[in-house]
C-alpha cells in the first residue's frame, strides 16, 4: 500500500516547476495572452524539447508512455503558472481519445506527430445547448457508400483555432461515437476566438457542413469510450485546479503578511487566518482525490468515471470558492488588472464550467454509488 | 502509486476479521457506543476483559517497540486492525493510556516509568484519564493555574481539572500543572502522572447534554505526588502535553468511523420517504448527500497518503494539521444530514417509543458536536493551521 507520488513524479514536479516559473513567469503571462492566437509558440517550443507533449502517448508512437497520474503532476504545475495554450486539451484529453480508440492509420497520421510537438489536437462535445449528454448530441455521423459524413455545430471547442485536429463527439447509428477530424477538411469552419473572460485560454465554435470522414477517422469503442474521455478531461482539469488553487492561496497568504493595516499585518487577524485555514482543509484532501481518481484512470477502470467525477467536482469547487476568497483578501488591489490574481480567478470559472459543473458530476456520483 | 495491500498484510487482516468474528460475540460488546463502558462498573470491567482479549491476541498497539509490548510493526497493520474494528463494530481500548499517554512515555518517560505503567496500560489493568483543561483554561490551555509546589522529594497539588473524561473510574490520571508561576505561562508547566486513589482527590460527575455522565470535574486538595512522577523536565510540560495532543487528535481524525456513518446514512436515507419517493432521489438531498460521499472519500484518501508519509520517512507537513478540523467537522454534518433526514423522527433518541433507526442519531449527532469542540475546537485548529502551518503572523492575543 503506496498511496501518494513516485521519487520521480515529485522531481517531474519539480522540474515543471522550475521551468514553469522562468519561461512563464507573470510577465510573460501577460504577453501572452496579448497574442490573439494565444498560442506562445516559442514556449512550446521548450515545451516539446522536454518531452512534454507526448507525456502519456506509447512510446511506439514516440511518446513517452508515462500514465495519467504523471500527466496530472505536469498539469498542476501548469495550473500553478496559469500556462496559456492547448497543452491540457492536446496532450491529455485528445492524446487520450487516440490513445485509448485510435487505430495504427490514425495515430500514424496524428498522435506521432502530437508527441514530437508537430501536432496540436483538441476535444469538442459539447453543443449551443452545453450538455455533456449523450442523449443531447445533435452532431450526427451518417453512414455513405464507406464513408461517415457529419453535421453538426460545436461550441467552446478549446483552441480550435490553432488546432490540427479535433476530436468530435457525434452521435453515430444512435450512439455516442468520437471522430478525428482534420480541423482543415472541407466543411468545417471554425469561428474566431470568443471574446472569453479567461484570457489564459481560446474557445471557439466549429460548424461541421457534410464533412467527409474516412473509417480510420471513427475511434473504436462504445460509449464507454465517451465516458472514459469524460473522465480523462474531468481529471486533467481537476489536475490543473490543483496547481491554480495552490497559486492563487499562496499569493493570498504572502500578501497578508506583507500589507500591514492597523498597525500590523492583516495576516494577523483571526478572520483571515480563518479563511486561509479553510481553504486548506479544503484543498488537501481534494489532492489525494485528484491522486486517485488520475491512478484509478489507468489502474481501476470500473471506478475511473465515480473517480473523476469526484475529483472535478470537489477540486473545481474549491478552486473557485478559494480563488474568489484570495482576491477578497487581497482587498481593493485585488480587484485591479494589474494585480495578477485575477488571472486565476477566472481561470477558476473556467475550470469549473467546463466538462461539467460540480453539481453535475455530484449527481453523476449518485448515481454511481448507487443511489 | 499502489493501494494493494500485500499479500501477507491481506492474510493478516482475514486473520484479524476471523479473530473478531469469533471473540466478539461472546463479550457482549458489538456494537457498543464509544462511552458505553462509562455506564456501570459492570460495564467497565466488560470492556477491560475485551481489551485484555485483543491485547492477548495482540492486536493493541501494534507500533509500540517490542521491550514495552507492542510489535514493532509498521502503521499500515494497525490502520488494518482499526479498520476491521470497525467494520466488526467492536469497541477498542479504553481510555487514554494506549493512544495517548502510552506513546508520550515512550519518548519522554524514564524507564522506571515506562516498566511502571506500559505493560498495565495495554492490559487495562490500569486505565488513564487526562487532566489537562480548567474552567479558567479550556482553549487557552497555557494558561492552566493548577499548582504543584515542591515539599521535599513530592509535589503537593492544589487546584481543579474539568472535562476529565472517565475520571470516575480511572486508575491514573496524567497531569498538566503549574510548577513555576513566575515564569511565562508556557514555561513553568511540569507534566506529573499522578495515582487517583492519592488522599485529597474528589471527582464530581458532570452531566453532558446527551444526558451521559462521562466525564468529570476533579478536584485537588494538598493531594502528594512523588517527584519521580514527573515526565520530562520540570517546566517543560508543554513540550510533552503537545506530543499527547498531536497523538489525540490523529486518533480523533481516523476515517473508518466516518465510512460507517456515512453507510448508516445512505441506508437512512433510502428508507425514509418523501413526497412518495426515498429521500436518496430528491434531488437536493441527492446533491448533498453524494457531497458528503465525496468528501469522506477524500479523507480516506488523504489519511492513505499520510499513513505512506509516515511509513517512507516523510514529512506530511501542512496536511496532517488539517486532519481533526476535517475529521470532525464531516461526522459532525454526516449526523446533521441524518437528523434532517429524520423530520419531527430527529428528537426521538435512542429507547424513544417509535424511535427510527434504533434512535441513533439524536445521540451521535450530539456526541459529535462535543468532538468538533474537543481537543482544540474548529478555531483553535484554524488558528494552529494558519500561524503553524502557513506561517501567518501571530493573531492578536
Amino acid at each position: 500500500m503506496d498511496f501518494g507520488l513516485s521519487d520521480e513524479q515529485l522531481q517531474l514536479k519539480e522540474s515543471a516547476r522550475v521551468f514553469l516559473s522562468k519561461e512563464c513567469d507573470t510577465k510573460k503571462l501577460r504577453q501572452f495572452i496579448g497574442d490573439a492566437e494565444g498560442f506562445p509558440h516559442d514556449l512550446y517550443g521548450e515545451i516539446d524539447k522536454l518531452g512534454w507533449p507526448g507525456l502519456i502517448v506509447p512510446e511506439r508512437f514516440g511518446g513517452a508512455g508515462l500514465g495519467m497520474l504523471d500527466m496530472s503532476v505536469v498539469l498542476e504545475e501548469c495550473g500553478y503558472a496559469g500556462l496559456p495554450g492547448p497543452y491540457l486539451f492536446s496532450s491529455a484529453i485528445a492524446a487520450a481519445a487516440l490513445v485509448a480508440g485510435g487505430s495504427n492509420d490514425l495515430n500514424a497520421r496524428w498522435l506521432t506527430p502530437l508527441a514530437a510537438g508537430r501536432a496540436i489536437g483538441t476535444i469538442a462535445i459539447v453543443e449551443r445547448n452545453d450538455s455533456l449528454n449523450p442523449v443531447d448530441l445533435a452532431t450526427v455521423a451518417r453512414r455513405e457508400a464507406s464513408c461517415w459524413v457529419l453535421n453538426g455545430a460545436k461550441m467552446f471547442v478549446p483552441y480550435a483555432n490553432v488546432a490540427d485536429f479535433v476530436i468530435v463527439a457525434a452521435r453515430a447509428d444512435g450512439e455516442a461515437a468520437l471522430f478525428a477530424v482534420d480541423r482543415k477538411a472541407l466543411g468545417v469552419n471554425v469561428s474566431p476566438p470568443f471574446k472569453h473572460l479567461d484570457a489564459t485560454r481560446r474557445v471557439c465554435a466549429m460548424d461541421l457542413d457534410a464533412v467527409v470522414l474516412d473509417d480510420s477517422c471513427k475511434l473504436s469503442g462504445d460509449a464507454s469510450l465517451y465516458e472514459r474521455i469524460l473522465a480523462t478531461a474531468s481529471i486533467a482539469i481537476a489536475a490543473d485546479s490543483l496547481g491554480g488553487l495552490e497559486r492563487a492561496f499562496e499569493m493570498a497568504v504572502e500578501y497578508s503578511k506583507v500589507r500591514e493595516q492597523f498597525g500590523k499585518p492583516i495576516g494577523a487577524f483571526q478572520a483571515l487566518q480563518h479563511a486561509a485555514a479553510e481553504i486548506v482543509a479544503d484543498l488537501e484532501p481534494a489532492r489525494a482525490l485528484v491522486w486517485y481518481a488520475a491512478y484509478a484512470l489507468d489502474a481501476l477502470p470500473a471506478e475511473a468515471s465515480r473517480a473523476a467525477s469526484m475529483a472535478k467536482a470537489r477540486m473545481c469547487e474549491t478552486f473557485m470558492r478559494g480563488a474568489d476568497r484570495a482576491v477578497l483578501m487581497h482587498g481593493g488591489i485585488g480587484f485591479t488588472w494589474d494585480h495578477d490574481i485575477h488571472f486565476w480567478f477566472k481561470r477558476a470559472r473556467f475550470n469549473e464550467a467546463y466538462f461539467g459543473s460540480p453539481g453535475y458530476h455530484r449527481e453523476r456520483v449518485a448515481r454511481l454509488s448507487g443511489y | 502509486m499502489d493501494l494493494n495491500f500485500t499479500p501477507e498484510e491481506e492474510e493478516f487482516r482475514l486473520k484479524v476479521r476471523a479473530w473478531l468474528a469469533e471473540n466478539l460475540p461472546a463479550s457482549g460488546l458489538r456494537g457498543a457506543a464509544p462511552g458505553d463502558q462509562m455506564r456501570d462498573k459492570t460495564a467497565l470491567d466488560r470492556a477491560k476483559e475485551w481489551q485484555r482479549k485483543l491485547h492477548q491476541a495482540g492486536y493493541i498497539a501494534l507500533s509500540w517497540p517490542k521491550e514495552y509490548g507492542g510489535q514493532a510493526m509498521d502503521p499500515v497493520r494497525q490502520a488494518i486492525v482499526n479498520e476491521e474494528m470497525v467494520r466488526a463494530r467492536a469497541p477498542g481500548s479504553i481510555g487514554g493510556g494506549v493512544i495517548m499517554l502510552g506513546p508520550t512515555l515512550i519518548s519522554w518517560g524514564t524507564e522506571e516509568q515506562k516498566a511502571r505503567h506500559l505493560a498495565k496500560i495495554l492490559s487495562a489493568e490500569e486505565i488513564w484519564c487526562q487532566g489537562y483543561s480548567e474552567p479558567g483554561s479550556g482553549s487557552d490551555l497555557a494558561a492552566l493555574k493548577t499548582r504543584a509546589e515542591i515539599v521535599g522529594d513530592e509535589f503537593v497539588v492544589n487546584g481543579q481539572k474539568v472535562w476529565t473524561s472517565g475520571a470516575h473510574y480511572a486508575d491514573w490520571m496524567f497531569c498538566l500543572v503549574r510548577t513555576d508561576p513566575q515564569a511565562p505561562k508556557h514555561r513553568g508547566i511540569s507534566y506529573i502522572l499522578i495515582d487517583m486513589k492519592s488522599p485529597g482527590i474528589t471527582v464530581r460527575p458532570l452531566v453532558q447534554m446527551t444526558g451521559d455522565r462521562g466525564f468529570n470535574e476533579v478536584f485537588f486538595d494538598n493531594v502528594r505526588v512523588p517527584r519521580a512522577n514527573l515526565v520530562g523536565k520540570l517546566n517543560e510540560g508543554w513540550m510533552v502535553a503537545n506530543a499527547t495532543l498531536f497523538h489525540e487528535r490523529n486518533a480523533l481524525g481516523a476515517t473508518t468511523t466516518t465510512q460507517a456513518l456515512l453507510n448508516r446514512l445512505k441506508q437512512l436515507a433510502a428508507s425514509v420517504m418523501r413526497d412518495g419517493k426515498p429521500l436518496t432521489k430528491d434531488p437536493v438531498f441527492r446533491q448533498r448527500l453524494a457531497d458528503l460521499e465525496i468528501r469522506v472519500e477524500a479523507m480516506k484518501y488523504h489519511l492513505m497518503r499520510q499513513l505512506t508519509d509516515t511509513i517512507r520517512g516523510r514529512n506530511p507537513g501542512i496536511a496532517a494539521m488539517v486532519n481533526k478540523l476535517v475529521g470532525t467537522e464531516l461526522n459532525h454534518d454526516l449526523s446533521t444530514a441524518a437528523m434532517e433526514a429524520l423530520g419531527d423522527y430527529a428528537l426521538l433518541a435512542r429507547g424513544a417509543d417509535q424511535a427510527l433507526d434504533r434512535g441513533y442519531w439524536p445521540g451521535e449527532w450530539m456526541f459529535s458536536l462535543g468532538l468538533v469542540i474537543g481537543g482544540g475546537t474548529s478555531h483553535i485548529q484554524k488558528n494552529i493551521i494558519a500561524e503553524r502551518g502557513l506561517k501567518m503572523p501571530k493573531a492578536a492575543r
